[in-house]
């Protein structure tokens, strides 16, 4: 996209903004909006589609719209009828349906693991659609129109279908809010809504339906190929900011909303240019800021966390050791960086050039290796380790250990030896 | 030679070629896809290595075999490793980050393919690199310009230098994994199998799995532009999935798998070029799309009529056991009415006890293998059926025995146990009587003596 935007320069910025604030001409206005309620749409019900473990069976769901367009662009052919876009949109869902059906048989029947299934089913469907679309290539059939379905083509999009398409993403809407509180019990835990009195199989076909109307009213503008990202990518983008169904759903169908809006915006200004791989990287784009950026679960927050975790670890063996030394009249040569570390949080000094525990220093290090060998006696004397074998373990636990946990190491040990370092 | 040798030369033999070393390639290191439940990485990687193949076309504006592999094979690894990367951080199941991850891959290569087409002026086009021969590949375009004139010559160093580069390339590629799969078969055995085992003695599980991830991209990369990829994805998993239905042994899955690849690469073929002509007299259908319906028309025949796993097979299975225990039900019935003093049952009350339908099966089959008798009316055991009878009943006592005193089950509660067990034939699941087995079962029933 960065791209695009450098090489439209400073107006096709300002088309870009016009296009985005809906001023690009009654067409693209209503595109868009129809696209962002595809975004919604997609948000939402794939929410559901990733708790419950099924966003890959939307891949061959979506792949295997294809034999079903072109079958029924032949059919309107054999028929003498124009292939109005309900007939085309029709006959995906019902071959898209059947592959879905196959995954289920193959899964079910023989030894192959879901996956398996997914992959057959997705790429033999996928090559019929291939081999019925070069049928209708040779026999000098207009399939231009059929190409848009594949890679996507939103700027080309007529209002009617536009119309149709947020129709059945509105419907997908309305039917995901309606029954939010059932999925979501479905997708937590089946077990309990089966003895809860739940059809779960209802359910996963009430799940399954609205999968179908997504991905068939994304065809128009993602195409059939990448239609899938739809549905996975802002609920897995959704998924790193929260663990609350609310707030996953919300934010998910946000996102799926904003980057199909975004995208179609771009694609106005390359009307030629294939409009799904566009809406793709905008939600990618979300998705890999989610990513980054997320609060608990993103990759700078956790890589901080974990720094930080190696780093207490390593000042509370400095500690230890200079304990160590200083009880044995022994000189520990610190780390430099460590030991300023240590003398700005004030454990640590320097006396005649060398580090020596402050009072507060000496408190902790008493308090680590006290904790060490608690955990030491623990492992000895209840999980019955060898003695020789304690020290690693000890070495990864004693940073972890938590004031119960001691409470509760001091009453079990009490009965055994008195801890040693506990002066 | 003749007129159409030559023509089969120049127009059939290339494509022919490729095709059969892609799904042989494809197929063989597609059966460790398959047995380690990953083949939806076969679908990612096939759709991520785009982007690298892209890159490295801009960034060496040709499409020199070297760098195109480098890229894709890069590609592939990095979106392998950000789908766990984004499987462990973001806790979603793998499938939801492979992808999200491979999605997002596959749009950046068809974005870049568009801008590469717009920026240097329709060079990519010229190359034969765009969005429609990504997905469906195009085989039948490996004409062999320069075919030789004679049989002989075909061998010759500078035929060979004439082949089209493709059909080189994926015979280096299959060389390379039949070799691989050969050397490493132990190892690949082991991994695929039990990888907890593989770690514990010493092989990397995870480097195997780069290993493998980087096969499947030069697989993916090589039969691209040959087949496209979707027949990639159909390549790498059908023939192991329908070998997988045929065999339990992992040798001769690969050897099943093999032949089912050539098989589907040949007919796929033949037929995606004469039957259209043949059937409605229309032009050749797509061989792609061809080949990936003959490996699904494969595929479902081995679900439905494998012998060992197939849908057949197993229903017949399944038949013919519930057969077996009706049939076994209805002695142990007439065992135990004679118990009880009677020797002959009112087939009423058989029909009762059993189920109309699965007592008229039995008392057919029993009758004419003569265990049991009819006398007008009521059924009784013959001697034979008699001793087959007693067998069942110790079965079912003796289990029942074990049941209250091994597994300490409420001795009220052991009928229906006893009831499934008491079929099963295999010896070694039988509960083994002591030296001086009880002759009680805990009702106090008699155990009947073998």
């Amino acid at each position: 996209m960065i791209t695009v935007i450098a090489q439209v320069d400073t107006a096709g910025l300002r088309a870009l903004l016009e296009i985005l604030t809906l001023q690009g001409g009654h067409n693209t206005t209503v595109v868009m909006l129809g696209a962002a309620l595809l975004g919604l749409a997609g948000g939402l019900v794939g929410a559901f589609a990733l708790l419950r473990k099924r966003s890959l069976g939307v891949d061959a769901l979506s792949h295997a719209t294809l034999p079903g367009l072109a079958l029924a662009f032949l059919l309107a052919h054999w028929l003498g009828v124009a292939p109005n876009s309900a007939l085309l949109l029709a006959g995906a869902a019902a071959t898209g349906l059947l592959a879905m059906w196959c995954v289920e048989l193959v899964h079910r029947h023989t030894r192959l693991s879901e996956d398996t299934a997914i992959g057959m089913s997705l790429s033999v469907f996928f090559g019929a659609g291939i081999v019925l679309l070069s049928i209708i290539q040779a026999s000098g059939g207009a399939q231009g129109g059929l190409k848009s379905f594949v890679y996507g083509q939103a700027a080309s999009m007529l209002p009617n279908e536009v119309g149709i398409t947020g129709a059945i993403a509105l419907l997908a809407i309305i039917a995901a809010l309606a029954f939010h509180k059932e999925l979501a019990l479905v997708a937590f835990d089946e077990a309990f809504a089966r003895v809860g009195g739940w059809r779960v199989s209802l359910l996963d076909g009430v799940l399954l339906a609205l999968i179908t109307m997504v991905t068939v009213a994304g065809l128009r503008s993602v195409g059939a190929i990448l239609v899938v990202a739809m549905l996975i990518i802002p609920a897995a983008a959704a998924r790193f900011w929260t663990d609350r169904v609310a707030r996953v759903l919300v934010l998910s169908g946000a996102m799926g909303a904003v980057s199909a809006y975004v995208g179609v915006a771009v694609s106005a200004l390359a009307p030629r240019a294939p409009t799904g791989p566009l809406i793709v990287l905008s939600a990618g784009a979300v998705f890999l800021v989610s990513m980054a950026l997320a609060p608990r679960r993103g990759v700078i927050s956790s890589a901080l966390r974990r720094m930080r975790v190696r780093m207490q670890v390593a000042q509370d063996h400095a500690l230890r050791r200079l304990l160590h030394a200083e009880s044995k009249d022994l000189h520990f040569r610190c780390p430099r960086c460590l030991f300023s570390m240590l003398r700005v949080r004030g454990l640590v000094r320097l006396e005649n050039g060398s580090p020596v525990l402050t009072t507060a220093g000496a408190a902790r290090a008493t308090r680590i290796e006290r904790n060490h060998r608690l955990w030491t006696q623990y492992l000895i004397s209840q999980a019955e380790i060898a003695p020789s074998h304690v020290d690693w373990s000890v070495d990864q636990v004693e940073h972890v250990l938590s004031p119960e946990l001691i409470a509760e190491l001091e009453s079990e040990l009490a009965a055994a030896s008195p801890a040693p370092g506990a002066a | 030679m003749s007129q159409a040798l030559q023509v089969f030369l120049a127009v059939d033999c290339m494509p022919l070629l490729a095709v059969t070393f892609a799904l042989l390639a494809c197929g063989l290191i597609g059966n460790f896809l398959v047995l380690r439940r990953q083949s939806m990485l076969g679908d990612a990687v096939s759709h991520a290595v785009l982007p690298g193949l892209v890159i490295a076309f801009i960034i060496t504006q040709s499409r020199a075999a070297m760098p195109m592999f480098l890229g894709a094979a890069i590609a592939g690894a990095v979106v392998a490793l950000l789908a766990e990367l984004v499987r462990k951080l973001g806790r979603v199941e793998p499938g939801a980050a492979l992808g999200s991850m491979f999605t997002i891959a596959f749009a950046t290569g068809v974005f870049l393919l568009e801008r590469a087409t717009v920026g240097t002026s329709g060079a990519t086009r010229q190359v034969d690199l765009d969005a429609d021969c990504v997905l469906y590949g195009q085989p039948e375009t490996l004409l062999w310009f320069d075919a030789p004139q004679t049989l002989a010559s075909v061998f010759s160093m500078s035929a060979l230098r004439t082949m089209p580069h493709q059909v080189g390339v994926l015979f280096c590629v299959l060389a390379v994994i039949v070799a691989l799969v050969i050397v490493f078969f132990k190892e690949l055995r082991l991994i695929s199998f039990d990888p907890a085992l593989a770690t514990a003695q010493g092989f990397r599980a995870g480097t195997a799995h780069l290993v493998i991830v980087a096969l499947v991209a030069a697989c993916a990369v090589a039969a691209f532009e040959a087949v496209g990829s979707i027949l990639v994805i159909a390549a790498l998993i059908a023939p192991a999935a329908t070998a997988r239905l045929c065999t339990d042994n992992l040798a001769r899955q690969l050897i099943w798998s093999t032949l089912i690849a050539i098989n589907c690469a040949v007919v796929g073929y033949v037929a995606g070029v004469t039957l259209p002509g043949v059937l409605w007299g229309g032009a050749a259908v797509s061989v792609a799309g061809a080949i990936t319906l003959a490996l699904g028309v494969a595929f479902a025949g081995a679900v439905v009529v494998s012998p060992s796993h197939g849908v057949c097979a197993r229903a017949l299975a399944r038949r013919r056991m519930r057969a077996r225990i009706a049939i076994e039900d209805l002695l142990a019935l007439l065992y135990r009415t004679e118990e009880t003093g009677r020797t002959q049952l009112p087939l009423a009350e058989a029909n009762k006890t059993l189920g109309a339908h699965r007592c008229a099966l039995a008392l057919q089959r029993a009758t004419s293998a003569s265990q049991v008798a009819r006398h007008n009316g009521a059924i009784g055991l013959t001697p034979q059926g008699r001793r087959e009878a007693a067998a069942i009943i110790r079965r079912h006592r003796l289990w029942e025995s074990y049941l209250v005193e091994k597994a300490g089950v409420a001795a009220d509660h052991t009928h229906a146990p006893a009831e499934l067990l008491e079929h099963v034939r295999d010896a070694g699941q039988r509960p083994i009587a002591p030296d001086r087995g009880p002759d009680r079962d805990p009702q106090g029933k008699v155990i009947p003596s073998e």
